[in-house]
């Protein structure tokens, strides 16, 4: 007979204000198979932890069940506590009784019914639950880092100063990301470039790090410690071992397309390197836009070339490696302004976003740093810029703050005050939010010490009058409309999910939100984890983040990578399926719906004939323990530990 | 919203092969029970979520996790519906193509269809098993999914009225 012991959390008030939390206990104490029910104000506390231990000892209980918040929470923790007393740790069971209960029903008479209930049903699966034990399986200790932006960059650096191997994919021809296109960083006006490219150049030069650029990972199969990577790096038509990033040819390329590094404010050829500290410093040709891809003729960079690096027959290569652990450094894309058809819809060349404006300032830049207008090349003297575009706003945005708009558009007025004493900067805000260290001292620099006008309010319209732009809006605190003649508008757009994170998540098998930002393990306490153990988030890819959020999550997440490889095995998961070999009858089924092709056929002796006969049989280092086999099975022949067949069906007894 | 998630609820059919009778008197007093299977990744996640945000929703459900809606047999939902007391079932997994093992939950969702015609059979009204997707950030929508199933339920009346009715006799 199991000897059960339930122990009831009050979680301070959280459960105790609306389930009555003694009832549950006393009630529970007169459950078949219990031994033993108590409750106590915090069961997770160091003191509520040693009275289940103190109960275990006492009553000699063989299994537990703890009625608290919900098992993604705590149930590792009360696992570890009775396996410190010597009971398997999968001999327990957590009645989630907080965000199932208390939480979400305010009758304390109904709360308390359904409580007991909720224990009941946990009570009714762990008095059928067996001790299971975890196997080991090794890690390979490299770590994959999709995504070569600063946090790419800073979490491979981590790793690879622990001496741990670390793969950069990243998309574009160089590494570098979005930090990259910057001019200046808030709040210390540190020229972005002076402090990245030193941080691409050591990540270049470390020999624990590898960098495929111009490639994309397209599959990811495997489970923690091991996972396998698909990695098609693109043809880049010339070949890096023997180029020497002279640039001959590129100068020499005749056809000019939209620099996307620019924003579309300047040109690059169709044979380019997207900046001139790129890393690595190899061009690629585009293909779409080449005029010998495109015509069949050309191939002026070929004879620019002195050392032969041009190839037009590289063929995309794809490349298989193994991993322990991912880290996703994917980053954010701007918010489409074009919806707003009140700020032009996008149809005027003078309306730019804050990322526009980085390169119009920049020193590398199309206007090599000269703040002139796209349409017609004139100097700027007055510019509004425009603040939560895209964010914050419910009817055509996103309903999140982007958090570091309001410091970029500081910074921009700031830079722009510096550029021309002369020119008026006037910026429409709704609320102020600099919020980090040096951040509010720095937006009032901008207002007090380089006269960048704060008007609060939002503009209604803008639109175009002989050349100029005029920019309706409110001035709430004046209590009066404004009309601004401006050369230029700086939209400050949001920061959003990439366009293809969904299919990124899918491919990595972890969630994502509404806003399809990719989903942490827990708000507050598991930051850069997911639910896919050996899967790490960091930087914007999981919500906006300035740049030192992004390097700290960074090397958060590459510590999480570096916690796994200081292990040599790691225990697995047992929740894994087992076949009953005397129950298989070979038909299949359940081979064909394994999502993990975990189920093989192995020759079996059938005891009862004592012949030899071909059964399924699951290979459990596979197994991802989703449980379809044993539904798939007429026979019942597979069963899931930790979710078998009878614990669940008690389950349902017992409702 | 519910019950038409990738499953079509042909009501045309149900009535007439519905062979239970009209809701009770006593119903005012009566309140459903409702067994709800969610899968560990989305939906449980998304009922935590309910939780963490002090969403409320009716008190009539009972969570069984499971790590996926692939395990959510269609014995289990016969054998709740086959309890004494019980008057309706939800199931509920990750969105189509979220799946935390790929594809489970469109093998969830087809037996779902196949356990439709079953029921059909039996005469029972489809609406009391009812599927839903609610993924991890949906908290609102399984509180939403809770109480639109409870009044459907309450509106079909209990699924085992005579022994409702013996119940309350006893107390």
């Amino acid at each position: 007979m199991a000897r059960i012991g339930v122990f009831i959390c009050h979680c301070g008030k959280n459960i105790a204000s609306t389930v009555d939390v003694e009832r549950v206990a006393a009630q529970a104490a007169e459950l078949p198979g219990v031994a033993f029910a108590a409750d106590y104000r915090y069961m997770c506390s160091d003191p509520g932890q040693r009275l289940i231990a103190e109960a275990i000892e006492e009553h000699n209980l063989d299994r537990v069940v703890v009625a608290a918040c919900s098992p993604s929470l705590h149930e590792p923790t009360f696992r570890g506590c009775i396996e410190d007393e010597g009971l398997n740790p999968y001999m327990l069971e957590i009645a989630n009784i907080r965000e199932q209960c208390s939480w979400v029903h305010d009758d304390r008479e109904e709360a308390t019914e359904k409580a007991l209930e909720l224990v009941n049903i946990a009570r009714a699966k762990v008095a059928r639950s067996h001790p299971l034990l975890r196997s080991t399986i090794p890690i390979t200790k490299r770590a994959l880092v999709i995504g070569g932006g600063i946090s790419g960059i800073q979490a491979a650096i981590d790793v690879g100063l622990a001496g741990y191997e670390a793969v950069i994919v990243e998309r574009e021809p160089s590494i570098g990301g979005r930090m990259a296109q910057f001019d200046k960083t808030f709040p210390t006006l540190d020229c972005a470039a002076c402090i990245l490219t030193p941080k691409m150049v050591t990540v270049a030069r470390d020999k624990n790090i590898k960098i495929y650029t111009y490639a994309e990972v397209e599959e990811v199969t495997g489970y923690v410690g091991n996972y396998t990577a698909r990695i098609r790096v693109r043809a880049r038509s010339v070949d890096p071992d023997k180029c020497t990033g002279c640039g001959s040819c590129w100068q020499k390329c005749p056809k000019k397309v939209d620099s996307e590094f620019d924003q579309h404010l300047g040109d690059r050829t169709a044979i380019y390197i997207p900046f001139p500290q790129a890393v690595p410093r190899v061009p690629v040709i585009d293909r779409d836009n080449c005029i010998y891809f495109q015509r069949g003729k050309c191939r002026l960079c070929e004879r620019a070339c002195d050392v032969g690096a041009i190839d037009y027959e590289q063929e995309d290569q794809i490349i298989e490696e193994q991993f322990g652990a991912i880290i996703v450094a994917t980053g954010f894309t701007l918010f489409d302004h074009s919806v707003y058809g009140e700020y032009g819809g996008g149809q005027y060349a003078d309306v730019v976003t804050g990322l526009q404006f980085e390169r119009l300032v920049n020193s590398c830049g199309p206007t090599e740093g000269k703040i002139l207008r796209p349409s017609d090349g004139k100097p700027v003297k007055t510019v509004v810029f425009v603040q939560c575009v895209g964010s914050r706003d419910r009817e055509k945005g996103m309903e999140y703050c982007s958090r570091l708009c309001c410091m970029y558009t500081a910074k921009h007025g700031l830079l722009f005050k510096e550029h021309n004493p002369d020119g008026e900067a006037y910026v429409f805000y709704i609320d102020i939010r600099a919020a980090g260290k040096n951040y509010e001292e720095f937006v009032r620099r901008a207002q007090e010490e380089f006269g960048v006008h704060y008007l609060r309010g939002r503009v209604s319209r803008i639109y175009e009058e002989n050349g100029h732009l005029v920019v309706r809006g409110a001035d709430t605190l004046a209590g009066m409309q404004v009309e601004i003649k401006a050369d230029l508008v700086v939209l400050a757009t949001g920061l959003i999910a990439r366009d293809d994170a969904v299919e990124v998540a899918r491919m990595l098998g972890i969630p994502y939100d509404q806003n399809r930002l990719f989903t942490e393990g827990h708000p507050k306490l598991a930051p850069v984890e997911t639910v896919t153990s050996g899967v790490f988030l960091t930087g914007a890819c999981q919500a906006p983040k300035d740049i030192p959020d992004t390097v700290a999550t960074a090397s958060a997440a590459s510590a999480k990578a570096l916690g796994l490889f200081s292990h040599d095995c790691l225990e697995s998961e047992p929740m894994v399926a087992q076949i009953d070999p005397a129950l298989c009858s070979d038909c299949r089924a359940c081979v064909e719906s394994c999502p993990f092709g975990a189920i093989e056929e192995i020759e079996w002796r059938d005891m009862m004939t004592r012949q030899m006969r071909t059964v399924a049989h699951v290979i459990e280092s596979l197994c991802h323990g989703c449980g379809n086999c044993t539904v798939a099975c007429r026979a019942g022949a597979p069963n899931l530990s930790g979710f078998s067949h009878e614990q669940v069906f008690a389950q349902v007894e017992a409702v | 919203m519910v019950a038409t998630v990738g499953l079509e609820v042909r009501s045309g059919v149900e009535s007439r092969t519905s062979t239970e009778a009209a809701p009770p008197v006593q119903a005012q007093e009566w309140k459903p029970k409702i067994v709800a299977f969610l899968c560990n990744w989305c939906s449980y996640a998304g009922a935590d979520l309910a939780g963490g945000s002090r969403t409320k929703y009716p008190a009539n459900v009972r969570i069984i996790r499971l790590p996926c809606s692939a395990r959510i047999d269609p014995k289990l939902v016969l054998k709740s519906l086959e309890k004494e007391g019980v008057d309706g079932v939800i199931v509920s997994g990750c969105h189509p193509g979220d799946c935390h093992y790929t594809e489970g939950n469109y093998y969830a969702r087809r037996r779902m269809l196949m356990f439709r015609r079953l029921m059909e059979f039996l005469g029972i009204d489809g609406k009391r098993v009812q599927m839903s997707w609610v993924s991890a950030s949906e908290g609102a929508k399984w509180a939403d999914v809770v109480a639109q199933v409870t009044e459907e339920i309450k509106a079909l009346g209990p699924l085992h009225p005579q022994e409702t009715a013996n119940a309350a006799d006893h107390q």
